[in-house]
């Protein structure tokens, strides 16, 4: 019986101390007509050896190909000592931390994530961690809703500059509040959001904008403008960032005048393995005026009886197991595990090491760019500053080159055919600081003799 | 357990110190960030901690030695089913392919993986009684979400438009309500019976033509079998709801009767739960949900599909009245593996007897409580694989609460059981000792409860200041709210 440790004279003597004569008898409240007789529909059980031969044989049916894979999950480098010590088991099995004494270590740690990720996106405060990406946009978007003090309307603005699927997450979550989403359009020479189009919201009660950057097309959208202008329409403004580039791009805290009012993101860059889409984990930051709105457990730092410091969770009234019917959210289990690896990852590489990384994604990306624009049959969609990601367009269809890059050990990019058919054959490109010249080499010399073969 | 306080990793910081090794090599093109425009650069650098490796590798560890875990403790936590969490389950979930896989690679570049998603669903299927499931829900909550959200599609795409009441037992796990507000519904709480059973008068009050569903959780969160069950849902369909399945409490059912066959259109399953994933200090868990015949159109996608010898992700073109995208990808997918790994491991007779054994667990150390003085809230039922102890006798006779208790295990080594939950039975003690802990490890619980049953009689102040043994006090939560200090400052600038 794998992991559980009853002798058979263990049974015996606990169902004579309940007073039971057997263990089915214990289930005798169950009425007899609902009751099973076992789970043929299971296989057998494997002992460890078994299921590591398994696990091993289904692993490498997934291969390890060169990837320039992104929109929205990032292939870094992972420091060894993450992955170490976030697997203790003092980490790993622990609960959430609802009895602080016992709970101190990870308590400090959410604290000190707070504080790293605060001063990351230049916002005051923080909570201790979101599903993923796109929820925490859909978080944000809910509490806006809350948080602003005159619109009515349940409308918010994203533009199509905005991830796609975080866009359908958000309709899928927040939707069913009533809250209602217009895209905003972008402009065929930038990739950015169109301001004329914007424009055209001015004077309208919309409670916010949703501002992506880099935006999914990895350009750099003119951030300090953008929020200015929702600011002076009454509109709050919520950030959708990517940690990695905050090292080197204006935090949202600094946008505008004002800055931005709600700073979320998707946190798997920092440490995170690409583990087909998850765990990571949404981060969302805001100004301390709104902290009350936010969803998600927030940790404070508080005295002990004895006026030591110590740490527990706080503002627990806007919680689901407090409030109940009338939570902010109805978010409960965080990914707290994964705001544990980017908590070491943020401190080992620290600031120097996160600007570095940030300066050779954009380097490896810009050379990546550069040398597939010299191939035949490819063009650059936009023009403009970006980040690690940039969007090419071909002249045949995307998929089939794709399956020919896959093909030589190659995964060329992200189609986007189904979301912005307006593009023709488009592909979105993303080369980070694991790529070194030999691979972008390698990428473009395949390219260009699939292009040739046609 | 470590008990000397760690001072803040900023305290550690110097200017110009860092882990160097974790640097990539200076880009060639690093002058390419000149081509910014300056107002979109960053002015000042985040304050990130400037520390060595072997700093940062102390501190860490430090900081974890101050927690409890399944693996240092006992922790009994109602509610929550901390068993232990096989290392084998993490260790093959973290194989380099699986890591590495782009969520975005082609199906053909990670048959692998999605043949363990569909295994994974095929074999929740079997355990659950459902027809179909989508494994993207990331937590219990957001598993809830995608239930309620699925029986309001129900509804609309009939329809049947005014369905929005979701009715819960007033014992409902607080995420019951927040999630039927969360989707746009009114929450109707209705009261249970002194045996612990639904109030089915007050239900059939309830119900009628405005009722979307009812969420019950079974055994329940008083930690017995919700013996109506059959009759609560005949009320339900008759009035035209749907029944929803809180899975929160499944591993006391695992093997011996399945939520599909005691009438549910929809479930969710905690795999942090049942299926022995890791809590992680408060996550990543996963939420998937198993769906009856008549709601399986709804399912959030993507969900995974056998196409003759190969596997592929079904979208929303496959699945047009999905609910939709719940997740930037498809959920928490390495904790899926994990409970792939468990669920293999178990295999059919080893699922079986996760519920006898988590059920035998309970009902001893109920036995054992009851007998060494402690009141139960429900003395005449079974335990599930929980039961609940009601301190309120101890709390007038001796003033010392529930909370007390809790405090004072930690002294003892032991990890406090849910306390105040659930709310209707006062100075509650939630007590969910799981099927991996031995006789032994349960016999000490006892002695400890006893013990501190004895200095409560003698010596109550000895609770009140409990914990003494840890590396903090009692907490001020009164401070911590007022006075917020919500992110790490220098001393000298601390209020």
């Amino acid at each position: 019986m794998p992991f559980i440790p009853h002798t058979a004279a263990d049974v015996q003597h606990m169902l004579h101390t309940i007073g039971a004569d057997s263990i089915d008898a214990l289930f005798d409240e169950i009425p007899e007509s609902l009751r099973i007789q076992g789970l043929e529909g299971i296989p057998p059980g494997l002992s460890e050896m078994e299921i590591g031969r398994l696990m091993s044989e289904r692993a490498s049916l997934d291969g390890r190909p060169l990837s320039f894979l992104g929109a929205g999950a990032y292939e870094h480098h992972i420091p060894s000592a993450v992955w170490a010590i976030t697997t203790r088991g003092e980490f790993y099995s622990a609960y959430t931390p609802y009895q602080a004494e016992a709970s101190q270590g990870t308590l400090q740690l959410i604290h000190e994530y707070q504080t790293m990720i605060t001063s990351l996106t230049g916002m005051e405060v923080s909570n201790a961690s979101l599903y993923d990406g796109g929820s925490a946009v859909a978080e944000a978007a809910l509490m806006a809703v809350r948080a602003h003090r005159r619109s009515r309307s349940l409308r918010l603005l994203i533009p199509s500059t905005v991830n796609p699927s975080y866009r359908r997450v958000v309709q899928s979550t927040a939707g069913n509040q009533g809250v209602r989403f217009e895209t905003v359009p972008y402009l065929r020479e930038s990739g950015c959001i169109d301001p004329v189009a914007l424009e055209g919201y001015a004077g309208e009660d919309i409670t916010a904008l949703v501002i992506q950057q880099p935006n999914f097309f990895g350009q750099l959208e003119d951030v300090d403008r953008l929020t200015d202008w929702a600011h002076a329409q009454g509109m709050l403004v919520i950030a959708v960032v990517n940690p990695t580039s905050l090292a080197v791009l204006k935090p949202p805290g600094e946008w505008g005048a004002k800055g931005a009012d709600i700073c979320v993101g998707e946190g798997q860059p920092l440490g995170v393995p690409l583990s087909s889409g998850g765990p990571y984990f949404g981060f969302m930051t805001t100004r301390m005026e709104y902290v009350r709105s936010m969803p998600g457990r927030i940790v404070g730092r508080t005295v002990d009886l004895e006026g030591r410091p110590g740490y527990t969770l706080t503002l627990q009234a806007r919680e689901q197991h407090i409030r109940r019917g009338k939570a902010t959210s109805n978010i409960c289990t965080n990914q707290g595990l994964l705001m544990t690896a980017a908590t070491i990852y943020m401190t080992l590489v620290g600031p120097t090491g996160l600007a570095r990384v940030a300066e050779r994604c954009t380097a490896q990306t810009a050379a990546l760019v550069a040398a597939l624009a010299q191939v035949k049959g490819v063009r650059v969609a936009f023009a403009g500053s970006r980040f690690h990601e940039a969007v090419v367009l071909l002249e045949r269809p995307v998929a089939d080159v794709l399956r020919r890059l896959e093909s030589q050990g190659i995964l060329g990019g992200v189609d986007l055919a189904a979301d912005y058919p307006e593009l023709g054959p488009a592909l979105l490109v993303c080369a980070t600081e694991t790529k070194t010249t030999a691979d972008l080499q390698r990428f473009v010399d395949s390219l260009r003799r699939v292009l040739e073969a046609a | 357990m470590n008990q000397t306080l760690e001072k803040s990793i900023f305290e550690y910081s110097q200017p110009g110190r860092g882990a160097f090794a974790q640097h990539p090599p200076v880009a060639d093109g690093a002058a390419v960030l000149d081509t910014l425009p300056p107002a979109l650069r960053r002015r000042t650098p985040p304050r990130l901690p400037e520390v060595s490796e072997l700093d940062a590798v102390r501190h860490f560890t430090r900081l974890s030695q101050l927690n409890f875990s399944i693996d240092t403790n006992f922790y009994p936590l109602g509610s929550c089913t901390m068993k232990y969490n096989p290392k084998a389950c993490n260790q093959y979930a973290m194989l380099p392919e699986f890591l590495a896989r782009h969520p975005l690679a082609p199906d053909t570049q990670g048959q692998g993986f999605l043949s363990c998603m569909f295994e994974l669903q095929e074999m929740l299927k079997e355990v659950t009684g459902m027809k179909a499931v989508s494994l993207n829900p990331m937590a219990g909550a957001h598993g809830e979400f995608a239930g309620v959200a699925m029986i309001r599609a129900y509804h609309r795409a009939r329809g049947d438009l005014a369905r929005n009441e979701i009715i819960v037992p007033e014992a409902a796990h607080g995420t019951n309500p927040a999630t039927a507000t969360m989707c746009g519904c009114v929450v109707k709480e209705i009261p249970v019976d002194a045996q612990g059973d639904v109030d089915l008068e007050a239900l059939a009050k309830a119900v009628g033509p405005n009722t979307a569903g009812i969420m019950l959780t079974n055994p329940s969160t008083l930690g017995v079998f919700e013996r109506k069950i059959e009759a609560v849902a005949k009320l339900v369909h008759g009035a035209g709801g749907l029944l929803y399945y809180d899975g929160a409490n499944l591993n006391a059912i695992l093997g011996k009767v399945r939520p599909g066959d005691m009438g549910f259109d929809v479930i969710h399953m905690n795999l942090h739960k049942t299926f022995s994933t890791p809590h992680g200090g408060g996550g990543p868990g996963a939420g998937a949900v198993g769906v009856s015949a008549r709601l399986e159109p709804f399912l959030p996608v993507p969900v995974v599909g056998r196409e003759g010898e190969g596997y592929r992700w079904l979208s929303e073109a496959d699945r047009p009245q999905s609910i939709g995208r719940l997740s930037a990808f498809m959920g928490n997918a390495g904790v899926l593996l994990r409970a792939y790994v468990y669920m293999r491991m178990l295999g059919r007779e080893g699922m079986s007897r996760v519920g006898e054994h988590a059920t035998l667990n309970a009902n001893y150390l109920m036995a054992r409580l009851r007998t060494a003085g402690f009141d139960l809230a429900y003395p005449t039922r079974r335990a599930s694989h929980e039961f609940i102890i009601t301190m309120k006798r101890q709390a007038r006779e001796l003033n010392v609460t529930a909370m007390d208790v809790a405090k004072r295990l930690l002294d003892y080594g032991f990890h406090a059981p849910t306390t105040y939950f659930p709310l209707l039975v006062p100075e509650c003690l939630l007590i969910e000792p799981t099927e991996t802990e031995s006789r032994e490890t349960l016999d000490a619980f006892v002695e400890s409860m006893v013990a501190i049953l004895g200095e409560a009689q003698t010596d109550a102040a000895r609770l009140k200041g409990a914990p003494y043994t840890m590396p903090v006090r009692r907490l001020d939560d009164v401070r911590a709210a007022k006075q917020l200090e919500l992110t790490w400052k220098p001393v000298n600038s601390a209020a």
